[in-house]
């Protein structure tokens, strides 16, 4: 597991209080919405400021989230291609 | 049912100072929506249902002191019940008057512009305690000399719509004989970046009920109506009479509506039985219709489950002041009292394409009949639905 | 007056570290602990297993816990109405949210700056669909409960009401719940409420 993903799953669970949840508990393919995690739409829109404010990646067009919030792995892609610090 | 009746009402909104302004605009489908001017804020982009006054204009109007410490909220609120005192025929309020005035946020303006200044420059700090949601209240009913009952509602978006609920209820099981309700709320730079946070704010004028909507604009207006007991009311003029209201919550999300409307649903039914009316005898709705993807389904999936194929004509005004938050029950009802008084039916604007899902088209141009019974809707987060039901009096 | 056949069916209090059901001290915790932290030792002893909890600001906490111990987590009568009202409002996480403006405003603090968010809390917990209101007022004010729930019963509106007064402003919280039916329990009036809300200034 790369540093990227660990520190995503970190400041998922402490953004969104996932208070219940280790790193360990969160598989890379795991989907967060619906079924898998069960984050929620506030949720999606945390995760919107997290991109912003650790990696300063501005989405433009919310429903773009939709695809990228599917996994940690997603999220660890989007952020390599997209990364401004 | 004969209904509680109404015999006053004041308003302030981004379409008028008054209640012939704002009838003006809304009998010549003219908006109120702009660029924020008189807030101060980074997201001068987004378009604002804003009153062009500042506070020190509206102080002036209201000859007050320079030192005092009204929050913009109460300023509009008082500006709003002085046209209701002036309108009612009355000289003053009657002893024993009670006031309900419901808010989202307060007095929050005042605190985001002094909350670093407290401590260097203590002529704010009587603004402090102005961050009470109510303080406000108390400020509006000092300057009426109200002294009677007088109390808070804070249920977001309904909140002023409750306000009116709860003077009614009062009203009918005898507590109260003469009660002003309604409620105020003001652009503020918190509310501004938090609807901005939920991604549900348009950067375009809203399009309530259109398959295109992307979101509501936000607006700012206060706006009071006088509820009677009936042993009062002979020899005055009653405007309009509340006669229905429910309640109900939506039990689904903190701030998202549910697919089947099913709290929009149950407050709009338990209005109509209170009523003792069935969904036909509804003339014309005014919808909640905010203009956001969420709630403009939701209610009007809601609507579909109530009046079946026969939805009565309906739309949302929320085009011309923008979303007034605590503020828009009272704004709606009063705009939905003058309905009634002209037989007007007031257009949704903005509107092109129905949505895919419904297929449902507001009233897009304004329409004269003889309005009698109309439902007024107002869902607040936090699930809290609220519709009320206002007839013409016989 | 009706509010002579209405009863105080049972009462909760959370204060100071201390939760009290009908009375009785039933968990303590050390003094001085921050809320958040004795808000969770509270859902600890209680056994609860809702996630969401973790998901709530301070205020819809007290709400929900004070809910789940004085209702024995069990709400039957789906049509029972929320009367709550407080002094600060949501202040806390208003500033909490204020604090995040300047550079990156959170949405899920916002979503909390309402008091009202503690009523869809418990209703989407107990999946109530039933009326609810809120109120702002400068201290508790058993009038205004009193008023209100005797309206709505008045009207046929309900069978049940649970009341509630739940206030947070730093760090100090305050949680006084009770539950109103038409018979079985304590008379509703000033005298008892006031009572029940300061056992100790009796």
């Amino acid at each position: 597991m790369s540093d990227l993903h660990t520190e995503l799953k970190k400041s998922i669970i402490e953004q969104l209080n996932l208070e219940d949840m280790e790193v360990s508990d969160i598989e890379n393919d795991e989907h967060l919405f619906g079924d898998g995690l069960g984050l929620d739409s506030i949720d999606a829109l945390e995760l919107i400021v997290l991109l912003e404010k650790d990696y300063g990646i501005k989405l433009t067009d919310p429903n773009q989230g939709k695809e990228i919030f599917n996994s940690v792995n997603t999220i660890a892609d989007f952020i390599e291609k997209n990364r401004a610090k | 049912m004969k209904g509680v009746a109404v015999t006053g009402m004041g308003i302030i909104s981004a379409i008028g100072r008054n209640l012939n302004e704002n009838h003006l605009s809304l009998k010549n489908a003219k908006n109120g929506i702009t660029n924020p001017e008189i807030l101060s804020t980074q997201h001068s982009h987004l378009p604002v249902g804003e009153i062009k006054l500042s506070n020190a204009e509206l102080a002036t109007i209201l000859n007050l002191p320079e030192n005092h410490s009204y929050t913009r909220s109460a300023l509009l609120a008082v500006h709003s019940v002085k046209e209701l005192l002036e309108n009612s025929g009355y000289d003053q309020f009657p002893e024993g008057t009670g006031f309900i005035s419901g808010t989202s946020i307060g007095g929050i303006d005042k605190t985001e512009q002094h909350f670093y200044d407290y401590s260097e420059n203590p002529e704010y700090r009587k603004y402090i305690q102005a961050q009470h949601p109510g303080f406000t209240t108390e400020k509006i009913a000092e300057y009426f000399g109200l002294n009677g009952f007088v109390t808070t509602i804070s249920t977001a978006c309904s909140s002023s719509a409750n306000a009116i609920m709860m003077g009614a209820q009062m009203i009918q099981s005898g507590k109260l004989k003469r009660v002003i309700v309604g409620g105020s709320d003001c652009l503020t730079k918190f509310t501004l970046n938090g609807f901005n946070s939920l991604k549900i704010l348009s950067e375009e004028k809203s399009l309530p009920f259109d398959d295109d909507r992307a979101g509501l604009n936000l607006g700012e207006a206060a706006g009071y109506l006088l509820l009677e007991a009936e042993e009062y009311t002979s020899g005055r003029s009653v405007l309009g009479r509340v006669s229905g209201y429910g309640n109900a919550n939506d039990a689904f999300h903190q701030t998202a509506s549910s697919e089947n409307g099913e709290g929009a649903f149950k407050a709009i039914s338990k209005a109509l039985n209170k009523a003792g009316l069935s969904g036909s005898d509804i003339n014309f709705i005014n919808a909640h219709g905010t203009g956001t993807r969420n709630n403009d389904l939701s209610e009007s999936v809601a609507l579909q489950r109530i009046f079946g194929k026969n939805i009565p004509a309906f739309s949302s005004t929320k085009g011309f002041t923008g979303h007034t938050l605590g503020a828009a029950g009272a704004v709606e009802a009063i705009f939905s009292l003058l309905s009634i008084q002209y037989g007007e039916i007031y257009p949704n604007l903005n509107f092109k394409t129905s949505m895919k899902e419904t297929g449902l088209d507001p009233v897009t141009s304004i329409q004269n009949k003889e309005i009698n019974t109309i439902l007024s809707n107002s869902f607040g987060f936090g699930g809290n639905c609220t519709s009320l039901i206002f007839k013409k009096d016989e | 007056m009706m509010s002579k056949e209405l009863s105080i069916k049972n009462s909760l209090i959370i204060r100071e570290s201390r939760v009290f059901r009908n009375g009785e001290l039933i968990f303590e915790a050390d003094q001085g602990l921050s809320t958040t932290k004795f808000l969770k030792k509270v859902y600890n002893d209680q056994k609860l297993k809702y996630s969401k909890f973790f998901k709530m600001d301070e205020l819809s906490k007290l709400g929900y816990l004070g809910t789940e111990i004085l209702t024995n987590g069990s709400i039957e009568d789906k049509e029972t109405a929320l009367v709550f009202a407080n002094s600060a409002s949501s202040l806390e996480t208003d500033v909490a949210f204020a604090q995040t403006m300047e550079e990156f405003p959170s949405p899920s603090l916002f979503v909390y700056t309402l008091p009202n968010i503690m009523l869809g809390e418990i209703s989407i917990r107990h999946q109530l669909r039933s009326e609810n209101i809120f109120f702002i007022s400068e201290e508790f004010d058993p009038l205004l409960f009193i008023d209100y729930t005797t309206a709505l019963f008045q009207q046929e509106k309900v069978e049940n009401v649970l009341c509630g007064w739940v206030n947070l402003h730093n760090n100090d919280y305050d949680v006084f719940l009770w539950k109103i039916a038409n018979s079985g329990g304590m008379e509703f009036n000033e005298e008892e409420l006031k009572k029940l809300y300061l056992p100790t200034h009796e």
